[in-house]
């Protein structure tokens, strides 16, 4: 978890802080409206990204806030759910896939952080919900136990409260060592939330975690989703416009591989400087 | 007869005589069934089971080292040919880019339908020639290559049917990729690669041809992995060419009692398979 | 709500040393098993291409008596020390096209009737029954083929034969109930399950809209599996019988046990023989000699040389068409 304290000394650490802040202060300036003062958690810079010979991202640029809630949103293959693949290259499992520019968590480039580490700190919920063929219990405890983090009773703790996290605990307490598979689809997305929270993120990467999922289900997440945000910054890729109106404090809109617009939330749903975003959220295409 | 009647003439007669294609390609397994059961269910014993062959004219005898040896020749078959296969199913299934896999893929396919006696003569060249003697060594090695690269086909083709989310979402936890593939990937196909190896070893059993000079035979129990062994296939073979009646005799039920393994082993796996596809596409 | 610090082990490795450690582990871990594996997976590879050269460097002896006339020398006579592998290569040829004869339209019709006329469920039943045959040990069918077919050509099948065809050179002489008649019939029962099973495959993997194409036009269910459904699958349906072939071909135990162990070239199909792979099944444990023991060796050589063709060729014919099929649905 990253305190004040940390965060500062991960600044000075910064071996150029100067280029750093003005930067920031750039962006800031961009950002006009921004609701509170938050630190940059990542920060993308010039992204291009090919699968092959094509070309699915073209020169993104983006700061995401710390612990604040960032929706992409844009129509399908607009390059949403591949930027959000960068940010914990998960797209280095597919062959022929090549990302190109900067990407920073915390000042440090992810290219730079081994694999098991930056998937540490940047978690991922997919669109399908995924568990393991395991018990409830197993699931959430793989992790922790990949990354030594717990054992014993401080296990079945973090197991608690991973699942408490995801608003899942009151439905499962009894039935732990169930298979995971008994559980209902809503229910088991969350459990694949409480998964990623059991390695303790800083980051949490949502690919359109609502979209098999009945309503209701979705306000579950939805809700649970503001309880993350007390504690991690989550990036969330949805087709659903009025979800990013919900829940996030900012909003991408992507086109075509492009980051069209990216500003706080009310801006972009109220006054988008684009004429493409209008379109887009008014409903006029995609 | 007009053209349109001609036309449903022949659609009738050509789908009775391809559904009596589809018979005639049933019956023989019916008619071996029933033959070996009725020749050779009458002298299944608890003797024949238990008792060591006695030579002939006495009455009387089993196949005890026959099975007996059957069995050790399975299992030194098993541990060459499964560990091999199945590290290397996973690596083609797991790790494999375009050029290493394709050679071996290729290779796997072709040593399945390599002749099980020109498998025989490479054991012979390999294990027997060196050592100058028969050996269960031997046999089991000959087997054990013919198990090779059925196991390997079998293990990738199974991780194959594990689904990519599942790989993702483990790697998205920060787990390694071996990690991956031993906590989540081989428990989804543990079931398929199982019965796969069960699949295996039931064909290898039934094998006569590799044995006849790498394990020989021996009419006694089986002294060691470096002597000579007996086992079903190669008794069956010996008592059916012989000229004694009574050998013809537990040649029949010897053969029942291995048709009955295989065929068991293959019916209770085929149908595990079939009801773990199915859980799975329900799921 | 939140997770705090202190239920966890430790917060992330900080200093770049330790982090290199933890990252160190996973990596090395993975670098390991990709090697192990790849070590496994080659083994393969290396047991085939071992398995060449054992063959192939056991059998120099009759290369150098006898070079490439050890393939068209029609005596083999071990005693006189005299190898020729003409007779062996005629049986085998000769017992797999007699079983190629019947088991190919038995099989390819049985496939038809599976993959597009029967119910599903009874098609998979039967399927079920058929690929069971397949996993019947070869030396039981050889006892089979002792005990049953053997007496039956000898007193019904061969007999009637002779009647009826007498008159060609293949149905004539004494009937001994062995030999290469027997001997295929044998084998047509083993090849039968392989060219059932994948033909139908391939069958099965015929895009439905062709079939659907074809009835919309008014063509009966036969015209549209055999005019349409059929030719699609045609070089699929090839493959399984070169698959099939190459089985025929090997097979050593059953045929062993009904083909008489004569080495002769005979042209009636009532004579008995030998093949390549039953002479090495017969004789090699018995092989007094190097030359003789070699000859045997340079016998499986060709056995394997016979396959490797029929392999690739097979291979090469399901492959281009379930690709060819996948392309088009």
């Amino acid at each position: 978890m990253t305190s004040p304290a940390a965060a500062k000394a991960k600044v000075t650490e910064n071996p150029n802080p100067q280029t750093t802040q003005g930067v920031a202060r750039e962006v800031a300036r961009e950002l006009a409206p921004v609701r509170t003062e938050a630190g940059i958690k990542i920060r993308a810079r010039d992204v291009n990204f090919y699968y092959g010979p094509k070309q699915v991202l073209n020169q993104v640029s983006m700061d995401v806030r710390e612990r604040k809630i960032t929706a992409l949103i844009g129509p399908s293959g607009c390059g949403k759910t591949t930027f959000l693949r960068i940010l914990n290259r998960m797209y280095e499992t597919v062959k022929q896939a090549r990302a190109e520019g900067e990407v920073k968590l915390d000042e440090e480039s992810i290219f730079g952080i081994a694999l098991p580490y930056l998937r540490r700190r940047v978690g991922m919920v997919f669109q399908k919900p995924n568990p393991f063929p395991k018990s409830i219990f197993d699931n959430v405890a793989y992790g922790p136990r990949v990354h030594g983090i717990a054992s014993g009773a401080k296990l079945t703790e973090l197991v608690e409260q991973s699942l408490r996290g995801a608003a899942l605990w009151d439905e499962v307490k009894d039935s732990l060592h169930k298979s995971a598979f008994s559980l209902s689809g809503g229910q088991q997305q969350r459990l694949s939330i409480a998964r990623a929270l059991a390695i303790d993120p800083e980051v949490l990467l949502l690919d359109e975690p609502c979209s098999a999922l009945d309503p209701i289900s979705t306000a579950k997440i939805e809700e649970l989703l503001f309880n993350i945000e007390e504690r991690c910054t989550v990036v969330i890729v949805t087709h659903n416009m009025a979800q990013a109106a919900r829940v996030a404090d900012y909003t991408g809109f992507f086109l075509m591989g492009r980051l069209v617009e990216f500003n706080d939330t009310k801006t972009i749903f109220t006054t988008p400087a684009k004429k493409e975003t209008e379109d887009y959220i008014t409903g006029r295409f995609g | 007869m007009n053209r349109l009647t001609w036309r449903k003439t022949v659609n009738t007669v050509m789908s009775g005589v391809t559904a009596l294609c589809a018979l005639v390609a049933v019956a023989p397994l019916l008619f071996v069934l029933g033959l070996l059961v009725v020749k050779g269910a009458s002298s299944l014993n608890w003797a024949f089971f238990t008792k060591l062959p006695v030579p002939v004219g006495e009455t009387g005898g089993g196949i005890a080292n026959a099975i007996a040896g059957s069995g050790q020749l399975l299992l030194l078959a098993a541990l060459f040919g499964v560990p091999l296969g199945v590290l290397g199913g996973i690596y083609l299934s797991e790790f494999g880019g375009w050029g290493v896999p394709f050679f071996v893929r290729y290779a796997a396919d072709l040593l399945v339908t390599v002749p099980s006696i020109v498998i025989g003569i490479f054991a012979y060249a390999v294990v027997v020639l060196p050592v100058g003697h028969f050996s269960a060594l031997a046999g089991g090695f000959a087997l054990g290559v013919m198990l090779l690269p059925i196991v390997v086909t079998n293990t990738e083709q199974f991780l194959r049917t594990v689904p990519v989310w599942l790989r993702e979402g483990s790697l998205a936890l920060g787990a390694g990729h071996w990690k991956t593939i031993v906590s989540v990937v081989i428990p989804g196909a543990l079931q398929g690669i199982l019965t796969g190896i069960l699949l295996a070893l039931a064909r290898v059993a039934g094998e006569t041809a590799p044995l006849i000079f790498t394990a020989f035979n021996n009419a006694y129990w089986n002294r060691g992995l470096n002597q000579p062994i007996s086992s079903l296939p190669y008794m069956i073979w010996i008592y059916g060419l012989s000229a004694y009646d009574d050998w013809h005799r537990q040649a029949w039920a010897a053969a029942l009692v291995l048709l009955g393994f295989v065929l068991l082993v293959n019916v209770v796996s085929r149908l595990v398979l079939a009801r773990g596809m199915a859980a799975r596409r329900a799921a | 709500m939140a997770i705090s610090n202190t239920t966890l082990a430790g917060p992330p490795p900080g200093g770049p040393s330790e982090r290199w450690r933890f990252l160190g582990g996973t990596r090395g871990v993975d670098t390991i098993a990709w090697l192990v594996t790849l070590v496994a997976a080659l083994s393969v590879l290396f047991v085939t291409v071992w398995l060449v050269v054992e063959l192939w460097r056991h059998s120099t002896l009759p290369r150098q008596a006898f070079g490439f006339r050890f393939l068209l020398d029609s005596v083999w006579d071990p005693v006189f020390g005299h190898f020729g592998a003409l007779p062996f290569v005629y049986g085998t040829l000769v017992t797999s096209a007699v079983a190629m004869l019947i088991a190919v339209p038995l099989g390819v019709g049985a496939a038809i009737f599976l993959a597009e006329l029967a119910p599903r469920g009874f098609s998979d039943a039967l399927t079920f029954l058929v690929e069971l045959l397949a996993a019947v040990p070869s030396v039981v069918l050889g006892l089979v083929g002792i005990f049953v077919v053997v007496p039956w050509v000898r007193t019904s099948f061969g007999p009637v034969l002779k009647d009826l065809f007498g008159f060609t050179p293949l149905f004539q002489g004494p009937i001994y109930g062995v030999g290469f008649l027997t001997s295929g019939l044998v084998l047509a029962i083993m090849v039968l399950p392989f060219i059932v099973s994948i033909s139908r495959e391939v069958l099965l993997s015929v895009p439905v809209d062709l079939r659907e194409g074809a009835l919309a036009l008014g063509a009966t269910k036969w015209e549209a599996t055999w005019k349409v459904v059929v030719p699609t699958a045609g070089t699929g349906i090839l493959g399984s019988i070169f698959l099939g072939l190459a089985r025929a071909l090997g097979e050593t135990m059953a045929v062993s046990m009904v083909i008489g162990g004569t080495p002769q070239i005979a042209a009636s199909l009532f004579a008995p023989g030998y093949s390549i792979a039953s002479v090495i099944a017969d004789q090699f444990s018995e092989a007094t000699g190097d030359l003789f023991r070699q000859s045997l060796i340079e016998l499986g050589l060709v056995l394997f040389g016979i396959t490797l063709l029929l392999h690739a060729v097979a291979r090469a014919l399901v492959h281009f068409t379930t690709r060819k099929a996948r392309g088009a649905a």
